[in-house]
């Protein structure tokens, strides 16, 4: 298997989805520009023309309903936006459209539309380029919401998604794109709906997503030299959520602690927490516990964001907590060189 | 135009009021329960632009689309079973009046949000243009849709790209209570702003059918021929009111004069008076045209009336394809 980042898996499903089924088309604003949405989609409209790739007006709605046009008339569209925040525009096409067709015409017509969307954090990226709403998306019934957090399911999900009937959410967290990790060659789908343990471990189940998926596995792999050992569990789809394996894992473990990369209230993270503790009562051992962004936007300056955001430390620190545990976690923030604004040192803005 | 073309336009239009009177007539009844939106009084768009169109050109429309499916060949028993919430309906009961597809002759789907299915049908005539087809592609919409961004914005792609699109705008002066005044500033012509955007336009007068006919005619050939979008502007009035089987000419938002007015220029009688004069049909041939509607009509009520209705549990599916294992997961979830 060849190592490559986040954003080339991307790109290597766009160009075998497109590759494979000629019906596949792929448009957004900046699509084939020269940086190519961080990398993700150059080269492909070299590769597959303008008819099939191809930059769009600034109008989110309407090019989502002709996404959805286009998908009833039997094309494939992959939609992308280079912020989540700038889909907000096309809830209706989305809500409305997308999600009800197959549904409000009695089954006949399902729409195979695919929706990127890059999220975020940091880097001053503030109150409207960096919202992780993925919990508006996972409400709409019709809807099915895609979260990567590795380079291979990156690639694995996003086949999936394009080839699946119905419409797609597919979720990017922008500090995962120059992750680098092992991708397999050629058509890899990855069925949807499908969570994945990354680690094994009897104390406590820790669901995650996307990029707290990453924190995660910083949190886990410390606390595992500490003598603590966790289910890790990545989500990689928030709509279908594998509750079977959520279940399944609170049901050995008997604590359960979900990291969210949305804000708190109404979050996918409550939505889990309410399920295990209807389905998995008898099996707790103590009260279900949610780490996930303030109430609050967030703000630009990077004074504003010290503390924000959930950190490998903190979920060391809450994982002792619920096994009435004291766990240094010092060395979990000492280990990053880079400010806590960015990713890692590769990441210098502007964007 | 030939007898027989005309013929078909008057039937037709006939056909349409027929239907749109006796769900009127029955509505009361409480057996068909769901917004629905009549035309009555607007027929003659919907005919000519129907009639003007291939079968396998595709056509989607808004809220008030029973004469725009009627129009395009949609089946009547499906329609009306749909409203009737019946298992037989052209969506299983999931969508009534306000969602009407029968794709088998190229409507492709109707939507309850204003605007909602502009940029639906600009990404099917996209498809026909990918897939470089000879289809095109009509987007029924009313006056209140070209308020809306998501016209803008579809317009402007549709132009870019050269798409081929028929938009038919029916101007019948409202949107629910609101009348242009309040929503569009004075003087604007609907058909002159489009034109701004980029793309050819006419207006004219929507109960008209013979002049609708021949300018629906003369602009889809040039737009299959490969001209781009292009927009017809009808102007035309609902008698109804906006939602329902009642006339509201007494609620204060239109005057009974206007209304009025308007009901000397109805688009049937008027076409009737025309073919009779120049003796393009007897009143025997009238007379028989009127049975064979009433009798379809009839029947078509009495399908809908006597179908079952859907089991409950379908409410709980069809929301994901089949294949999906998704589906089968909500439905063990139950």
């Amino acid at each position: 298997m060849a190592i490559m980042t986040f954003a080339n898996a991307i790109n290597e499903a766009l160009t075998e989805a497109m590759t494979l089924d000629p019906d596949v088309i792929c448009y957004g604003l900046g699509v084939p520009d020269p940086k190519g949405v961080f990398g993700t989609t150059m080269g492909l409209q070299d590769k597959f023309g303008d008819d099939r790739v191809f930059d769009m007006p600034t109008s989110e709605n309407a090019m989502t309903g002709i996404g959805i046009g286009a998908s009833l008339y039997g094309l494939r569209p992959v939609i992308t936006h280079q912020r989540l925040d700038f889909a907000l525009l096309s809830m209706d096409q989305l809500v409305n459209n997308a999600a009800k067709w197959r549904f409000m015409f009695g089954g006949q017509r399902g729409v195979p539309l695919t929706v990127r969307m890059i999220l975020g954090r940091g880097w001053g990226q503030g109150p409207t380029h960096s919202q992780n709403l993925q919990a508006w998306f996972a409400h709409v019934p019709g809807l099915k919401v895609v979260m990567p957090a590795t380079a291979e399911d990156a690639k694995g999900l996003l086949l999936s998604s394009i080839f699946d009937p119905d419409p797609v959410i597919f979720l990017e967290h922008r500090w995962l794109h120059n992750l680098r990790g092992e991708v397999p060659e050629g058509d890899c789908r990855i069925p949807l709906g499908k969570a994945e343990l990354l680690r094994k471990g009897e104390d406590i189940t820790v669901v995650a997503m996307s990029y707290m998926t990453i924190e995660a596995l910083h949190a886990v792999d410390h606390l595992t030299e500490k003598g603590i050992n966790c289910d890790l569990l990545d989500l990689r789809c928030v709509r279908p959520l594998d509750r079977q394996a959520i279940e399944a894992s609170v049901n050995r473990t008997g604590r359960l602690l979900v990291l969210d990369t949305g804000n708190l209230t109404g979050s996918i993270s409550g939505e889990i927490v309410a399920r295990v503790t209807t389905n998995c009562w008898e099996s707790l051992k103590c009260a279900p516990q949610r780490l996930a962004m303030p109430d609050y936007p967030e703000a630009t300056s990077p004074a504003l964001t010290e503390g924000y955001h959930v950190r490998a430390e903190h979920i060391a620190e809450k994982i002792g907590k619920m096994l009435n545990r004291g766990v240094a976690s010092a060395a979990l923030a000492q280990q990053r060189k880079h400010p806590h604004d960015v990713p890692g040192d590769w990441f210098t803005g502007p964007f | 135009m030939s007898a027989y073309t005309s013929k078909q336009l008057l039937f037709q239009m006939k056909r349409i009021r027929f239907v749109e009177e006796e769900i009127a007539r029955r509505y009361p009844e409480g057996a068909m329960r769901c917004p629905t939106h009549l035309s009555v009084g607007q027929e003659a768009v919907a005919a000519a632009v129907g009639l003007a169109l291939e079968h396998n050109d595709m056509a989607v429309s808004g809220h008030r689309a029973h004469a725009h499916y009627l129009g395009k060949g949609g089946n009547l028993k499906a329609m009306l079973a749909e409203i009737y919430g019946k298992v037989t309906g052209c969506s299983k009961g999931k969508g009534g009046s306000m969602h009407l597809i029968d794709e088998a002759v190229g409507f492709m789907g109707s939507t309850a949000i204003v605007g909602g299915t502009v940029p639906v049908g600009v990404g099917l005539a996209y498809g026909m243009k990918v897939k470089k087809s000879d289809q095109i592609s009509c987007v029924f919409h009313g006056d209140a849709v070209v308020e809306t961004g998501a016209f803008f914005e579809s317009v402007n792609f549709a132009v870019l790209k050269q798409l081929p699109v028929l938009f038919v705008c029916e101007n019948n002066l409202y949107s629910v209570y609101s009348p242009l005044s309040v929503r569009q500033p004075e003087g604007r012509s609907i058909a002159a702003m489009a034109a701004g955007l980029g793309m050819p336009t006419y207006s004219g007068d929507g109960n008209d059918v013979a002049a609708v006919h021949a300018k629906v005619c003369e602009t889809v050939a040039e737009i299959r021929e490969g001209d781009g979008p292009k927009l017809l502007e009808f102007s035309t009035y609902r008698w109804l009111e906006h939602c329902g089987p009642n006339y509201d000419n007494d609620i204060g938002y239109r005057s009974e004069t206007e209304f009025l007015e308007w009901q000397e220029k109805e688009p049937i009688a008027r076409f009737e008076r025309v073919m009779l004069d120049n003796s393009t049909i007897t009143v025997a041939e009238l007379q028989l045209m009127n049975d064979s509607i009433t009798l379809e009509v009839e029947e078509a009520f009495a399908f809908a009336e006597a179908s079952p209705m859907p089991a409950v549990d379908s409410a709980y599916s069809g929301l994901y394809s089949e294949q999906s294992s998704y589906s089968s997961a909500l439905k063990r979830e139950g």
